[in-house]
């Protein structure tokens, strides 16, 4: 390949690298944890207060006396099969509108018979931790976020392309060398490739997913201009339904039985007994299907006839789709890893760490090439950029890390009453993130980079001390989520060491280096 | 192509030409697509939501290999020929398939 093309590619790779950099680090971190967002928000909520929930032939009786106490519920209520910490009550309604979501309301019946409503949420910090992997930490309205990420998805993709460019030339030869020596920055380069070229489909699959999950609503808009202009603006006959269906609802049991002989190998999580004149009563189920891809990331939607039980709208049921709309899902499952079930939950969770790594370990090389060139170019010290730019480069994924760990570990200590948890969450975690990243600036890199390593470390085993100390334990699936802080928190204190080992012995010209009585504040 | 080397110099001329003429390029190419397999006249069925996932593949490609342009007028240039011809091919699509 000419020698020229690889030279412009290296240049472009290392600045939508550096631009994007560290917000594709916390969509990673963040994105792999949601991997287990099951299990995470299993782990962090309270014990219910209902009683036990009954059984499903007895759940005839707890919808009567909800129906009869709260009426406003026939619009619109669920029945849930699947039930725990995470999802309180058999049966759940909510006020608002679909847009405008209200309380929601959780409904059980005593040990007397009698009915019990509670509106005390499950914990809100996997959702937390699932916005700020969509907005790439940035703590902005939905819609104003969604183009910035949409353009760090963009920058992504341009990475990627021109990262395999500056490659090729050199793959056979730099493919299966990790040259561990002396020479540190090949070694950093040795693993980037490694790992980028290894992971590159999955990263070609996050790159074009994200930018359509941020921009499909403008693209929508755009085509549906494009194809409408011109045309005779004609009147749509009024959709489908023609009259509202009519008739007396199944009891839950039944409709269960009727749905699963019409989807064998299909688990049913919940289904929605909804009314409304225009349709009558019909409803909504959500399940998955290891077999199959999923539309959302852990279950795809049917609709279906709550008088006959009989399945009447399948596009986005899994096994039940036509080839279009298979492949479409399959954009969906391919993004959230919702397909072959938990080997694939757990490739995921290590591809999107892997992932995380490697736009750190592409920060580093870029500081790194940076120092060559302005040492080359005269200078002694480290340029004011390449300072603030190490800083960042630590305190970023360290701040990033340590904020999620310690608002996770919050959800067993915060009130379970607490009126607004989900923003006391988000308040918790940007405290420590803000606190962190200020305290790069102001250490600089190479001491504050052991530092918050110890800080992250710490953090993170906060998750198994808040379920031994003051909060409750639900055993089950949810000791991984102890067991993996565990992990990680001893991978942190490593890091630490390292780090450590680094400042006191590594180059002194490098700024990893605490070693020169050398200007280290950046803001003075 | 012309015997000059590449640099990544002028990179926001071969941007903005990939962003701007790159995206509508893209939304001809994806609406010729839509249709041509989709029928009925909602933009929301599986085809139509093909054609829009179609837009992040196509126009990630223009935006990658923007910079092999020899100058940001050049991708001006040929990427506001590309959109001539997609255009063109969109609106005979609309005539032939109706």
């Amino acid at each position: 390949m000419r020698t020229d093309i690889v030279r412009t590619y290296k240049d472009i790779h290392s600045w939508v690298g550096i631009v994007a950099g560290l917000a594709l680090f916390i969509a990673f971190y963040a994105g792999a944890i949601t991997m287990f967002d099951g299990p995470l928000q299993r782990w962090a909520s309270p014990p219910p207060e209902l009683s036990a929930p009954p059984s499903l032939e007895r759940t005839p009786e707890l919808i009567e006396k909800v129906l009869a106490a709260h009426p406003e519920a026939r619009k619109n209520y669920k029945v849930n099969l699947i039930t725990g910490p995470e999802e309180p009550a058999r049966v759940s309604w909510s006020t608002g509108t679909r847009r405008n979501p209200g309380t929601t309301y959780y409904a059980s019946l005593a040990t007397d018979g009698s009915l019990q409503v509670s509106a005390r949420k499950p914990s809100e910090v996997a959702t937390l931790v699932d916005v700020l992997h969509q907005q790439v930490g940035l703590p902005l309205p939905h819609a104003i976020a969604m183009p910035i990420m949409g353009i760090i998805a963009l920058l992504y993709a341009v990475a990627i392309v021109s990262g395999v460019i500056c490659l090729l030339p050199s793959l056979i030869k730099d493919l299966f060398a990790l040259r561990f020596g002396k020479n540190l920055k090949r070694m950093w380069l040795d693993l980037h490739n490694v790992l980028g070229l290894f992971s590159l489909p999955f990263h070609l699959v996050m790159a074009l997913t994200s930018v359509i999950f941020a921009f499909h609503d403008p693209i929508y808009a755009v085509q549906g201009a494009v194809q409408k202009a011109g045309t005779v603006k004609t009147v749509r006959a009024e959709e489908g339904h023609g009259l509202p269906n009519s008739g007396t609802v199944l009891p839950p049991a039944e409709l269960v039985r009727r749905i699963q002989q019409q989807l064998p190998g299909f688990t049913l999580h919940s289904l929605s007994y909804e009314t409304n004149p225009k349709e009558g009563p019909h409803g909504h189920i959500q399940g998955s299907d290891p077999r199959y891809g999923l539309r959302g990331p852990g279950y795809g939607i049917g609709e279906v006839n709550t008088v006959t039980g009989e399945i009447v709208e399948a596009d986005y049921l899994p096994g039940k789709q036509d080839g279009w709309f298979a492949t479409i899902t399959s954009f969906f499952a391919l993004h959230f890893g919702s397909f072959g079930g938990a080997p694939v939950r757990w490739a995921y969770f290590f591809l999107g760490l892997a992932g995380a790594f490697l736009f750190y370990s592409g920060n580093l090389l870029w500081i790194e090439s940076r120092r060559r060139k302005e040492r080359k170019a005269g200078a002694v010290e480290q340029t004011r950029a390449t300072r603030i730019l190490g800083a960042l480069t630590v305190g970023v994924p360290l701040g990033c890390v340590a904020g999620i760990s310690v608002t996770i570990a919050a959800a067993k200590w915060l009130p379970a009453d607490l009126a607004n948890a989900a923003t006391w969450h988000s308040r918790i975690y940007y405290a420590v993130f803000v606190v962190a990243v200020g305290w790069a600036l102001l250490r600089g890199a190479a001491r504050s980079g052991s530092e918050l390593a110890w800080t992250a470390s710490l953090a993170t085993a906060l998750i198994p001390l808040a379920s031994l100390v003051g909060g409750w334990n639900h055993g089950g699936s949810t000791l991984l989520v102890d067991a993996v802080a565990i992990v990680g928190a001893i991978a942190f204190a490593f890091m630490a060491l390292a780090t450590r080992r680094r400042a006191k012995a590594g180059p002194r010209d490098s700024i990893w280096s605490a070693q020169v009585v050398q200007p280290e504040r950046l803001i003075s | 192509m012309s015997g000059a080397e590449l640099t990544s110099r002028g990179w926001f001329g071969k941007v903005s030409a990939a962003v701007v003429l790159g995206f509508t390029l893209t939304i001809a190419l994806t609406c010729t697509f839509a249709k041509i397999f989709s029928h009925g006249d909602s933009y929301f069925t599986a085809q139509g939501q093909m054609a829009m996932w179609l837009v992040s593949p196509i126009w990630c490609l223009i935006l990658s290999f923007c910079f092999l342009f020899h100058s940001g007028a050049r991708a001006w240039g040929w990427l506001a020929l590309a959109n001539v011809v997609a255009w063109a091919a969109y609106a005979a699509t609309r005539i032939l398939v109706s």
